[in-house]
């Protein structure tokens, strides 16, 4: 029957069809290697674009003729970006060549197995040995493996608009010596300019580890106390440094009320309308937030400020009265990784050595407002004049570093939910750290948490 | 049923054209079988699977998944959030949809009967405008009519000279309902306008013969004839609205804190913010469940059958 060949024929095209939809991979042409490279992009005037251009891809890709470098951003908003890219990982047809990995991550993931053990590659790399001891160790999994190489390291602080702090009448020197000095600058800056936000410090979920690590564990840490103890393996949980955190984020939101409006604060955007906004046109005081923030304000990014050493000031966020060094920072970065299922390795590692040679990791911490992770390149001179550098080496010093744990990516939202719920006025410190106990003994176990002090 | 007594029963002579007939139907019938077996059916087992495993996305777990029995439901039940999110629901699907949407849907559609063409095409354009509209782009629209320099703040001030509101954070739940009823009730619209259409009029004008006041003719005789459409039409707005996330995410991301986390919300915040994939799962199918009683409910109560 005629009508029913057409019928089989019909069968036939739409089961090809979906099969090789199924199917289909990005297969390289003549022998040249594509190495597709992801990270997360923030649009238009991402430094990556700058760092990574496309006269230097052209010309790495000259150099080595089969090789083709693929960019591809993974734009999404902070808390997203990891479960992307964790999809992205899973399967082998959707798994980059080279992705960047935050550190605190790294571990997880590598215990996911979604990553390649790099050892065997930097040990034949002559330039590995330039890099930061204490950094590369940052880059390696709970099982001591090498799995990422360090991209970026970062301190954070107070960044302050001298603008803004003058008309409360702060001198231009002004260093806060506790965390009552900051809330009372708060105070000052709030009656002398009410349009101004007098102190922005993010506390939404949707800012995800950046609340966790730049808010929470920024005060935390200078309270003496840790979130893990590793050498015991236990999560700090019902503490007296968990208490005052709170209750200093919720005299910041909820008493003083000298936080960013909640519509502002809750938004994804929060980073980028405080630093690439608000700040740069003196409508903030004090912000919180990372040494890399100067990449907004440089020369080609997002709101380039002319002089900017002379308007605004970077300081070291205090420890809590004054306990001695004084201040604290806690330290992270990015790592560059290979997936474990990634078709190209040996091209991947190729494309990760030229992106990290000496003259690379310098233009990108000048770019990105970044800190260096490699030794050679924190002794250039071009690196040593860049702005706020002498604030943000000092603050490294005596950085703090995250739980090198696999379950700190869950416990770190536990973190959030807690902050968030405290500024946003749904719970009261109390209430938010008893359920944040809750919240970690489900993650990690009952018999692996303990009260520090 | 009855019509089975009147009609008499098919002749089934087998001969071997019909036999070619139903191979060729089998045939015909297959890629649809097969791409609802892809698309359908296996995303469902697997979600059923899942949510009794401790899939994750990242950690340990990711690479070594296990079966855990109920684990995944004994948490959910334990979490004060779980109920948070089931009510949080209930109240964003009552008001935006089965009150907000199917109430002003069926009062715009009344309204329209019988105007001008040309009236009722330029309302029916507006209303159905914000229909097509995708979710994402709605809650856009809304963003930026309740921000903080929104539309509505602007007109406040220059017409009351009113203080700037943050509404979406001092009225978070309501924000999302009027939004959702404002995208929404075209569909309702569109669905009573067929129906309200199809009454014949001599019913109508038989009523007004027999003396019955308007507010008689709507509750004795128009509602009464639509009783089916309208119960179908609640069903499918709650079912459309149980799920609706992009639009909420979009306007508030769940919060302030859990202010709108309704169950997609919440849902997507535990497998993908919080890595858990297998919990997700879990917290889905009482989604599914809820969607199913839901049904059953309306069912009984209108007292139709689909």
């Amino acid at each position: 029957m005629k009508l029913r060949n057409y019928a089989l024929i019909g069968v036939a095209a739409l089961s090809a069809l979906v099969l090789t939809a199924c199917g289909s991979s990005s297969k390289s042409k003549k022998g040249v290697t594509t190495v597709k490279i992801a990270w997360r992009g923030t649009g238009k005037s991402d430094s990556m674009y700058r760092v990574y251009s496309k006269a230097w891809i052209a010309d790495f890709e000259k150099k080595h003729p089969k090789i083709k470098i693929e960019l591809q951003p993974i734009n999404a908003s902070e808390g997203d970006y990891f479960s992307k890219l964790d999809l992205a990982m899973k399967s082998a047809s959707t798994a980059p060549d080279i992705v960047n990995e935050d550190t605190f991550i790294l571990p997880s993931d590598a215990k996911a197995g979604y990553l390649t053990d790099l050892g065997p590659y930097v040990n034949k790399w002559s330039d590995w040995s330039n890099y930061n001891a204490a950094l590369k160790k940052g880059s390696q999994g709970s099982d001591g493996k090498q799995y990422g190489i360090p991209g970026t390291t970062d301190a954070r602080g107070i960044w302050t608009n001298l603008a803004v702090t003058k008309k409360a009448g702060l001198s231009s020197d002004w260093t806060p010596k506790n965390w009552d000095d900051i809330l009372s600058a708060a105070r000052k800056i709030k009656k002398a300019d009410s349009s101004a936000i007098p102190l922005a410090i993010g506390v939404s979920t949707t800012n995800g580890e950046s609340v966790a690590m730049q808010t929470f564990e920024m005060f935390f840490y200078g309270t003496g106390e840790t979130l893990y103890t590793e050498k015991t393996n236990k999560w700090n949980v019902n503490s007296k440094g968990i208490l005052d955190t709170l209750n200093f984020i919720n005299t910041v939101y909820n008493k003083d009320k000298t936080g960013p409006s909640m519509s502002v604060v809750m938004n994804a955007n929060y980073g980028s309308t405080i630093f690439q906004d608000k700040f740069p046109k003196n409508q903030v005081g004090m912000g919180l937030d990372g040494s890399w923030t100067t990449g907004n304000w440089v020369k080609g990014g997002a709101a380039p400020v002319s002089n900017m050493t002379k308007k605004f000031a970077f300081n070291l966020m205090p420890t809590q009265n004054g306990e001695a060094p004084g201040y604290v920072t806690m330290s992270g970065g990015w790592a560059w990784a290979i997936p474990a299922k990634s078709k190209n390795k040996t091209a991947a590692f190729t494309v990760l050595k030229a992106m990290n040679t000496k003259k690379k990791a310098v233009d990108r911490a000048l770019m990105e407002g970044t800190l260096t992770v490699r030794d050679d390149a924190a002794k250039d001179p071009a690196y040593l004049k860049k702005p706020f550098i002498e604030q943000a080496t000092k603050a490294l010093k005596n950085a703090y570093f995250r739980p090198k744990n696999e379950l700190y990516p869950k416990v770190s939202v536990a973190i959030q939910k807690m902050v968030e719920d405290v500024a946003s006025g749904q719970k009261t410190p109390k209430a938010a750290a008893a359920k944040y106990a809750t919240d970690v003994k489900a993650i990690v176990g009952a018999e692996n948490t303990e009260t520090q002090k | 049923m009855d019509a089975a007594g009147v009609v008499p029963p098919r002749k089934k002579p087998r001969n071997a054209q019909d036999k070619a007939k139903r191979k060729l139907a089998f045939w015909l019938m297959i890629p649809s079988f097969v791409l609802l077996l892809i698309f359908f059916i296996t995303p469902m087992v697997l979600t059923i699977l899942f949510s009794f495993t401790n899939l994750s996305l990242t950690g340990a777990n990711a690479s070594a998944l296990k079966f855990i029995g109920f684990q995944n439901f004994v948490t959910m039940f334990k979490d004060p959030q779980l109920a948070q999110s089931v009510w949080k629901t209930i109240i964003f699907v009552v008001f935006s949809a089965v009150i907000g949407q199917c109430f002003f849907g069926f009062l715009i559609a009344f309204m329209m009967r019988g105007k001008n063409r040309t009236f009722r095409r330029i309302v029916g354009l507006i209303i159905i405008a914000a229909w097509v509209t995708p979710e994402v782009v709605v809650g856009f629209c809304w963003v930026a009519f309740l921000g903080d320099n929104g539309t509505l703040n602007l007109l406040a001030h220059s017409l009351l000279g009113m203080k700037p509101v943050a509404w979406l954070y001092t009225f978070p739940m309501i924000s999302i309902v009027i939004a959702n009823i404002w995208r929404g009730t075209a569909f309702s619209m569109m669905v009573f306008q067929t129906a309200l259409d199809d009454i014949p009029a001599e019913v109508e004008e038989a009523a007004v013969m027999d003396g019955a006041s308007r507010w008689q003719l709507v509750t004795k005789i128009t509602i009464p004839m639509v009783r089916g459409t309208i119960a179908t039409n609640i069903m499918l707005v709650t079912l459309q609205t149980l799920g609706v996330f992009s639009l909420i995410y979009t306007m508030t991301g769940g919060g302030p804190g859990n202010a709108t986390a309704t169950l997609p919300v919440f849902m997507y915040k535990q497998a993908f913010v919080a890595y858990q994939l297998g919990y997700g799962t879990a917290i889905s199918l009482v989604l599914l469940l809820i969607g199913a009683l839901a049904s059953l409910l309306y069912m009984r109560v209108l007292k139709v059958r689909l």
